[in-house]
Parts: C-alpha cells; sequence; structure tokens
C-alpha cells in the first residue's frame, strides 16, 4: 500500500505527542496501579496462612477490592481510549484543509483511512500491554506468586479480546469524524454512544424483558418464566458490545466461572461454597463458553471500520 | 506554441444533484504553458481544477493529464501534479520541515534525498529563518510561500493553483506571482493558474480562459480576445477590459 507507512508514523508521532494522549494515559495507568495495589494487598492479607488456590495471579485483574476489578475498569473506561484517539481524525483534517492536500498526493485513498487506524489500534495495543505488564510486575512483587503458563495465555487471550474491543471504539469514533463535520458534533456523538452503551441499553434490556415477560408476584414464583425473562433480558443486552466483551473476559480470566449466564436460583452462600469446590475450566474450554462472544466482538469491530472505509471513500473530498 | 498538449479535456462535466456546476468543457493546455483561467466566484472553476487532478469524478466527458485519465490512473498523475488549494493546509503543530518531509514521503522520496532539497526550497522562498516555527505561527503569506516550496519540492510537471495570491498583501502577491513565472521558466512546468487577480493574470499568463456558469466562453491570448471583442488590436489593453466585456455578455 503506497504512503501508508509514512501516514501511520506521522499519525503514532501525533498520538503519543499529543496532550490529550498523554492525560489519558496518565489516568488510566493512575487508576490501574491504585486498583492493582489494593486489590494486591487484599489478597495478600485473605492468603495469608491458607494454601494458595490455583489461578491466584488472575484474581489480580479480577477481584473487585474496594472499588472494583480491573477487568471491570477496563470494560467501562477502555472505550474513552478508543473515542479519544479517533473523534476528530478525518473532520480535523478536513477542517484544517490537509485532507485535499493528501488526497492530492501519489497515494491511495485507502492509505488514508487504514493508516489512521492502523496508527489508532497501535496504540491502543502499546497503551494496554503497559499497562497489563505494570500491573502484573506490582502483583509479582505484592502477592508473591509467578503466574503459570496457563494463566499467561489467557492474560494473553484476555488482551486480544481487548484490544479488538477497544478498536470497535475507534472505528465508531473514526465513521463520526467522517459523518460529522464539526469536531464537537463527533466528540459528543461518539461519547452519547458510549452512554448509550454502557447505562441506556441494560435500562432498556429490563424494560422488554417486563413488557414482554411481565413478573409479578404469582409469576415469580414459576422458574420457568424467571429463566424466560432472564433469558429475553440478556439477549437484549447482548447488543451492547461492552456485554459481550464483559461476557467475555470474565469467563476467559476467572476460570471459575464456568457460563455467562449469572446463577438464579442460588443464594450467595451456595454460590460460594459451590465455587471453593468447582474444579477450574481448562482454557479451551473456557474459551468454547465464549467463543461466540468473542466471533460477535471481532465481527462488530471489522464491520464498523469497513463502514466508516465505505463511506470515506464515496466521499467528496473538497478544498472548503 | 506548436508543442504537445498536457492537458486535455473533452466534453468534461460534472452535476451535483440539478446543478450544472461545469457544462461541456473541452480544451487544451500546451505544455510549459501559463494558463490563467479566469471567472466569478461558482463558476466552477474549482470544480474543473478537482477533476483534473483525480480528486472528483466527472459526470460526463474524459480528461487527460499527461497522456493519463485522472479517474483511472489518479496515482499516475498525482504523481506528477502539483495542488496549490485555495486555502492551503499544513499541519499547524508540525514546523516547515517537518511538514515538507511528510510530503515528500508519501511521495516516496527518501529522506536523504529530499532533505537536501527542502533547505533549498525553504531558501528560495524565503522561509529558512522560519522552518522551525509551527506552522501555527505562521501568516497567511507564509503558507502560501511554503506552498510554493512544496512545489519545488516535489517537482511536478503540472502546477495547479487555485486563487494563489488571495488575501495576500501586494509584496505578497508580487512575490507569489514571481516565483509561480520561475518555476515555468526554469523548470518548465506547465502552470494552471485560477485567479482573480486580473493584473497578475494579464503579467504572467500566455493564454487564458474564462468560465462563466460552468461554461468556458472565452480561450486564448488576451490579444487575441480583446481584438475579437473589443476590435483593437492595442497591446497595452488591460484585462479587466477584455473580462468585464466577456462577463457582461456571458452572464446575460
Amino acid at each position: 500500500m503506497k504512503g501508508i507507512g509514512a501516514i501511520v508514523k506521522k499519525e503514532l508521532a501525533d498520538h503519543f505527542s499529543s496532550y490529550r494522549f498523554i492525560i489519558l494515559f496518565a489516568l488510566i495507568a493512575m487508576v490501574s496501579l491504585i486498583t492493582a495495589y489494593m486489590v494486591g494487598i487484599g489478597l495478600r492479607e485473605e492468603l495469608s496462612g491458607v494454601a494458595k488456590p490455583k489461578f491466584v495471579f488472575l484474581m489480580l485483574f479480577t477481584s473487585t477490592g474496594p472499588l472494583f476489578s480491573l477487568v471491570q475498569f477496563v470494560a467501562f473506561f477502555g472505550p474513552l481510549i478508543g473515542l479519544v484517539l479517533g473523534f476528530d481524525a478525518i473532520n480535523r483534517e478536513r477542517s484544517t484543509g490537509t485532507l485535499s492536500k493528501l488526497a492530492s498526493q501519489p497515494i491511495y485513498r485507502d492509505s488514508i483511512i487504514n493508516g489512521k487506524f492502523l496508527s489508532g489500534v497501535a496504540t491502543i495495543t502499546i497503551m494496554l500491554i503497559s499497562i497489563l505488564l505494570v500491573v502484573s510486575g506490582l502483583g509479582l512483587t505484592l502477592i508473591g506468586v509467578v503466574p503459570g503458563v496457563e494463566e499467561v495465555w489467557r492474560l494473553f487471550i484476555y488482551l486480544i479480546i481487548s484490544i479488538f474491543y477497544i478498536s470497535f471504539w475507534l472505528g465508531i469514533s473514526i465513521l463520526f469524524s467522517i459523518l460529522f463535520r464539526g469536531i464537537a458534533t463527533s466528540a459528543l456523538a461518539t461519547l452519547a454512544i458510549w452512554i448509550f452503551f454502557s447505562f441506556f441499553i441494560s435500562m432498556g434490556a429490563s424494560v422488554i424483558a417486563n413488557s414482554l415477560i411481565p413478573l409479578d408476584k404469582n409469576s415469580r414464583k414459576d422458574p420457568e418464566m424467571v429463566m424466560r425473562h432472564m433469558k429475553v433480558q440478556r439477549t437484549i443486552s447482548l447488543i451492547s458490545p461492552m456485554q459481550l466483551y464483559n461476557d467475555s473476559t470474565t469467563i476467559i480470566i476467572d476460570p471459575t466461572r464456568k457460563t455467562t449466564r449469572s446463577l438464579v436460583f442460588m443464594g450467595p452462600i451456595e454460590r460460594l461454597s459451590s465455587s471453593r469446590f468447582e474444579r477450574p475450566l481448562a482454557l479451551s474450554q473456557s474459551i468454547y463458553v465464549v467463543i461466540p462472544h468473542i466471533i460477535s466482538l471481532i465481527a462488530i469491530t471489522f464491520i464498523c471500520f469497513g463502514v466508516s472505509y465505505a463511506v470515506f471513500m464515496r466521499q467528496e473530498i473538497r478544498s472548503t | 506554441m506548436n508543442q504537445k498538449a498536457i492537458i486535455e479535456t473533452h466534453n468534461l462535466s460534472k452535476t451535483y444533484g440539478n446543478q450544472v456546476a461545469v457544462d461541456d468543457l473541452t480544451f487544451s493546455i500546451e505544455e510549459g504553458e501559463i494558463f490563467g483561467f479566469l471567472g466569478p466566484n461558482g463558476s466552477g472553476k474549482t470544480t474543473t481544477l478537482l477533476m483534473l487532478i483525480g480528486l472528483t469524478e466527472p459526470t460526463k466527458g474524459w480528461a487527460r493529464v499527461a497522456g493519463f485519465d485522472p479517474t483511472k490512473e489518479a496515482i499516475k498523475v498525482k504523481e506528477i501534479v502539483g495542488y496549490i488549494p485555495e486555502n492551503i493546509g499544513f499541519y499547524d503543530d508540525m514546523n516547515a520541515i517537518e511538514n515538507l518531509l511528510f510530503i515528500a514521503r508519501l511521495n516516496n522520496i527518501p529522506d536523504a534525498v529530499s532533505s537536501p532539497k527542502i533547505e533549498e526550497a525553504l531558501e528560495i522562498v524565503g522561509l529558512k529563518e522560519e522552518a522551525d516555527k509551527k506552522i501555527g505561527a505562521y501568516s497567511r503569506g507564509m503558507r502560501q510561500r511554503l506552498g510554493i516550496a512544496e512545489i519545488y519540492l516535489k517537482e511536478p510537471k503540472v502546477v495547479f493553483l487555485d486563487e494563489p495570491t488571495l488575501g495576500l498583501d501586494p509584496d505578497g502577491t508580487t512575490k507569489i506571482i514571481e516565483y509561480i513565472q520561475s518555476l515555468s521558466k526554469d523548470k518548465n512546468m506547465t502552470i494552471f493558474l485560477s485567479s482573480h487577480d486580473l493584473k497578475q493574470v494579464q503579467k504572467i499568463s500566455h493564454r487564458i480562459g474564462i468560465m462563466i456558469n460552468g461554461r468556458m466562453i472565452a480561450v486564448g491570448p488576451i490579444e487575441e480576445l480583446a481584438k475579437e471583442k473589443l476590435g483593437v488590436e492595442d497591446k497595452t489593453i488591460s484585462l479587466d477590459d477584455v473580462y468585464m466585456k466577456y462577463f457582461q455578455e456571458g452572464s446575460l
């Protein structure tokens, strides 16, 4: 591809020297470090004197600690990385007149959008890897357990899924930067989508489930009705990439979880005792449980980029 | 001039919905020529220009630039064409050298070759002192001069300039016009100059074309047009008079 190297190089330099990236990275690194530290301290106290359970290293990422777990944090905050990296990718170039200049150079038009997307993905990858490494290092010193081979594999798969997940949001924001001429408009639109998927989908899912299969005093006692209600709610909430990501990563990173469904008919004590004696899933089995989720996540990422690509290739490039 | 045509169009047309932007344009420009492209705002000059460099596809007809079709062989055309748009864009947070280096890389010029060339180009347009300044701090005139430096770096065969002197002070205008003239004379580039600055166009153009409402209503050397329209054979006739005459008739 002609010219893509030069564009990726320039975009990467832009990303890493921009204030917004530095601020975002500092923020995320800080929160992850604090979370990892608190979770690590908690784990160390909990585990002192007790035989260490299997996969204790992964608990560093899944234990909620006083606030939230690292996995939850990335699920919620990760989209913001993608959005911030891409919301003005095309329309800023359009408004400064550099887009028509780029397009009049002997490069394929795809190179512009591919270069933007690739450099964004590279930035996301570097960011995630560095956070993961720092947290792991902190965990090593805090709980003093070296991760096993399987744990490293699970973390690696978690990393890949996370890269796709955040790249999906990057694709959304680049799409909006193509569709909207105003930079403020595209920024607001991306934020709106983010809020919509994080909060309103789950709300909407319960509203729709309530209207389709209402749970009143009588039907609440009927397990079949409750199951159907839950099923509708889950299906609708799977529209949200956040839900897809949450489901797939919790299974991948927590070997004791065997299904993406929450256990409906167990009380907290039963759940605790059952999970104590459960044998953890093998990695291949964990992957098997969430492979539909992972594939959907990768698919929507590609669809999202494909749409931006198609729209961009058809759009007129004018200086004014 | 009996050289071969480097730009050729045949029935070139562009419509946006119902609106005709460019209507059946047929003309040719010879190699090494400075062609002044005149016409009121919104007459389709920029659209014509964009079709010639392959940024916009014509609705009908065809164009050839150095024998290449800008629609189908866009990359080949863009390799030999330089374009300075009306609002020339540079990356504001990069300095002049970085901006030019980026353009050189997009044109597949290795850094080792482009570095001395960039310095030379900045020297020619008098921006050597300001080379390390961010473009955000550049004045309009400096940005236009940087655009000319880009042409010196890329050395295209054909240069398309869209209103290069718009909003410049008299001194800046004179400088830009001098650079354009030297590009044509020293580097034998063909210049396609769209402008409202009739005095400057008259000073340097070999031929002019007048476009009104998407149609080219006159093409030729200024003296010929003056003879045809005003019936005078005076070398000192000003382009203003000729243009206004065509303009009044053309907009009827």
